[in-house]
């Protein structure tokens, strides 16, 4: 008598492919998952309610630790709120150096996605040739910042340093060299055979499911929704790049896979104009009060980092700590169509499907 | 000298003779085992941007894999407590042993072969079927979810790929008229099987990478998926016999992948006064280089589309070789 039975299977939070501390608990018929539920929580640190007693400029190195593969987005995001909400001018030499030093972030964030999602489908050699790039950008923002993840270098009203003796030429060095090596990356990987195969209608869904989920970033675009806050709703200096909004139709981990790699091409054009139009001189800072105390009233700003729209909400009662901080997270929205997408796929396909999404769990859990 | 001794009466001293005969092969292979590992990690690191190793037994690391059997012989071993410990304790053997078995058969040069059987081949492909059980054992008594997927999967690959592997050799079976590998090479006095049979090469040489469960096939260990698939449980010396079964049933694989299609010790033309014990040597290290070589360009192919590929291609591949060869045989 052949009796069958379903398994119960803790994949993480301590597997190799959860990127992180991520749990999901899943039930298999053989290696076919009938249910999965993630478990989230081990990496929360409660960012909201610790700048409840934080002043602004102490909350900053918080937001470094969110999403700390692009710490510059969010760096910026709690700066701009903070403006918007005192009307601060911020000088144009800053702004040309967060845009700098954003979308370098974001090249790095990409190639580190680009590197681990090899890796979670079984080739090792892209993640060191990923990484040995993006050893390069950190090193460049190291020389800006001080810091090699954990920035903390936007103020508000402008940045915390300026941009050291020819930094400038080694942006403008870095950007030819990145697009020569993105074409040896469309040729070691993006024509592999096995790599498509693995890849190609893995973790479909259509667009009305991606705006049910509130998707946003990569895996948005990647169901052909033309959706970029740099270009819908331009914030600091974005308005003055052409650029593109790469975007597919597919909706599957294919489609995610050349939207990203296309936005680093994006991120390219943006840098170079950036560089080509950086001011000689300038300032770096604004005007800004010592002790930064945002008028009563409340500011919801919304910006595009590297996995989608990160939102910055603050309530403010006068003080100088904000009565109420709020991040909208893109990771942890990413992850909500998580278990829609599992049910009926195997194991090799889960951490397909769960890399392509590409989060950080710091910023899932907060 | 071997046939002698094989057709002399039993005796102690016959036992004995081949006793240190086997160790003797069991040190060179040892000794290919340690220098593969270096090899590999060394030809990965060239093309990683890595070093690889290069710290113990100087410039070259050439200890490196000495401190590490060391290091795992001294290893506190581990059983876990609801494991099926007859078993769990087997299976490393049941991996091991078939792999050293298979290399009685092969020719290293027209001399030196340990046992020139009539149906060497056979023995080879009869005996390699069985390190799968030593694989889905460990995997069954680790008593772990992830070991017994590894352990599964490892199965059902073995299946798959033993058939579409002895397929494409019934070619060079049809050609050379034997299932001696000695006759085998000998045949390819005129020509190499690797031109006069591409299409049985290809898949014999896919096929045995998937039996070898490396790169691009290596779903039993999976790590992104499976950890470390039905080793995870494993630690210590345990664990070295499951590598070393892996680097022996490498060497095996080489071996008899030079033997059938890049004529064995047979020298190039013109170049006949190197022995036949260097030819075979760089035959087989090429062959040893591009499995590396695999392991570091490839993706893993997914569970399904690994069946799939070995029943719907390599198959019936393999199926129209033979029938394509035994035409132009009949013909010509």
């Amino acid at each position: 008598m052949i009796r069958t039975e379903e398994m119960l299977l803790n994949v993480g939070p301590q597997h190799p492919s959860t990127h992180g501390v991520f749990r999901l608990v899943i039930k298999i018929d053989g290696e076919i998952i009938t249910e999965a539920k993630p478990v989230i929580g081990y990496l929360h640190r409660g960012t909201e309610k610790l700048a409840e007693n934080l002043q602004y400029t102490q909350i900053i190195p918080y937001t470094d630790r969110m999403d700390y593969l692009s710490a510059m987005t969010n760096n910026y995001v709690i700066c701009h709120a903070v403006e918007t909400m005192m009307g601060i001018e911020v000088p144009e030499r800053a702004e040309y150096l967060r845009v700098i030093a954003m979308e370098l972030g974001r090249i790095a964030s990409h190639l580190v996605w680009w590197g681990t999602y090899l890796l979670d489908i079984g080739a090792v050699s892209p993640f060191l040739y990923a990484f040995r790039e993006r050893e390069m950008i950190i090193n460049l923002l190291n020389e800006l910042s001080g810091a090699r993840l954990t920035f903390n270098y936007m103020r508000v009203g402008g940045v915390k340093w300026d941009a050291p003796e020819g930094w400038i030429e080694k942006v403008k060095d870095f950007v030819p060299y990145m697009r020569n090596q993105l074409k040896g990356y469309h040729e070691l990987v993006t024509g592999n055979e096995i790599f498509i195969y693995r890849v190609k209608g893995v973790g479909k869904y259509t667009k009305e499911d991606a705006l049910n989920f509130s998707l946003s970033g990569a895996n948005l675009r990647c169901t052909g929704v033309k959706w970029d806050l740099r270009k819908d709703e331009p914030y600091s200096i974005y308005d003055r790049f052409q650029f593109d909004v790469p975007v597919q139709t597919g909706g599957d981990a294919w489609a995610r896979y050349h939207v990203r790699l296309a936005e680093i091409e994006e991120s390219l054009k943006i840098l170079e104009q950036a560089v080509e139009q950086f001011p000689s001189e300038g300032k770096i800072m604004a005007k800004v009060p010592k002790i930064i105390k945002p008028p009563k009233g409340e500011a919801y700003v919304r910006i595009e980092s590297p996995r989608g729209e990160i939102g910055c909400y603050i309530a403010s009662d006068g003080k100088k700590e904000p009565y109420r901080l709020r991040f909208r997270r893109p990771s942890f929205y990413n992850l909500q169509i998580l278990p829609k997408l599992l049910v009926g796929e195997n194991i090799a396909n889960l951490i397909a499907i769960l890399g392509a999404i590409d989060i950080v769990l710091g910023e899932v859990d907060g | 000298m071997v046939d002698d001794l094989l057709n002399s009466s039993p005796g102690l001293q016959n036992f004995g003779i081949f006793f240190l005969l086997a160790a003797g092969l069991m040190l060179v292979v040892l000794g290919f085992v340690t220098y593969a590992i270096l090899a590999e990690r060394k030809v990965m690191g060239f093309m990683q941007l890595r070093h690889g190793p290069n710290q113990v037994g100087g410039r070259w690391g050439l200890l490196q894999t000495v401190a590490d059997v060391l290091k795992l012989l001294l290893k506190e071993d581990t059983i876990p407590k609801l494991a099926d410990k007859p078993l769990f304790i087997l299976a490393p053997v049941l991996a091991f042993a078939p792999a050293f078995m298979v290399l009685a058969t092969i020719p290293f040069t027209d001399k030196l072969q340990f046992a020139d059987i009539g149906v060497g081949l056979l023995y080879y492909i009869a005996i390699s079927g069985l390190s799968t059980i030593g694989i889905v054992v460990g995997g069954w008594a680790s008593n772990n979810k992830y070991a017994l997927l590894g352990g599964m999967r490892a199965a059902a690959q073995m299946i798959s790929y033993e058939i579409p592997l002895v397929m494409s050799v019934l070619g060079v079976i049809l050609l050379s008229g034997s299932l001696n590998l000695n006759e085998i090479v000998e045949a390819q006095k005129d020509g190499w099987f690797i031109i006069l049979q591409p299409i049985a090469f290809i898949v014999f040489f896919i096929a045995s990478v998937a039996e070898l469960n490396r790169v691009p096939f290596d779903l039993p260990e999976a790590e992104s998926e499976l950890v470390a698939g039905f080793h995870v449980e494993y630690s210590g010396f345990r664990w070295a016999f499951f590598m070393l079964a892996e680097y022996v049933y490498l060497f095996a694989m080489a071996s008899l992948t030079t033997v059938l299609f890049l004529g064995g010790w047979l020298p190039l033309p013109f170049l006949d006064f190197i022995p036949g014990a260097v030819w075979f040597a760089i035959k087989f290290s090429i062959i040893v280089f591009v499995l590396i070589w695999f392991r570091v360009a490839f993706p893993r192919i997914r569970a399904d589309q690994l069946m799939e590929f070995g029943w719907k291609v390599l198959l019936p591949a393999a199926l129209a070789n033979i029938f394509l060869t035994a035409f132009i045989k009949e013909l010509f």
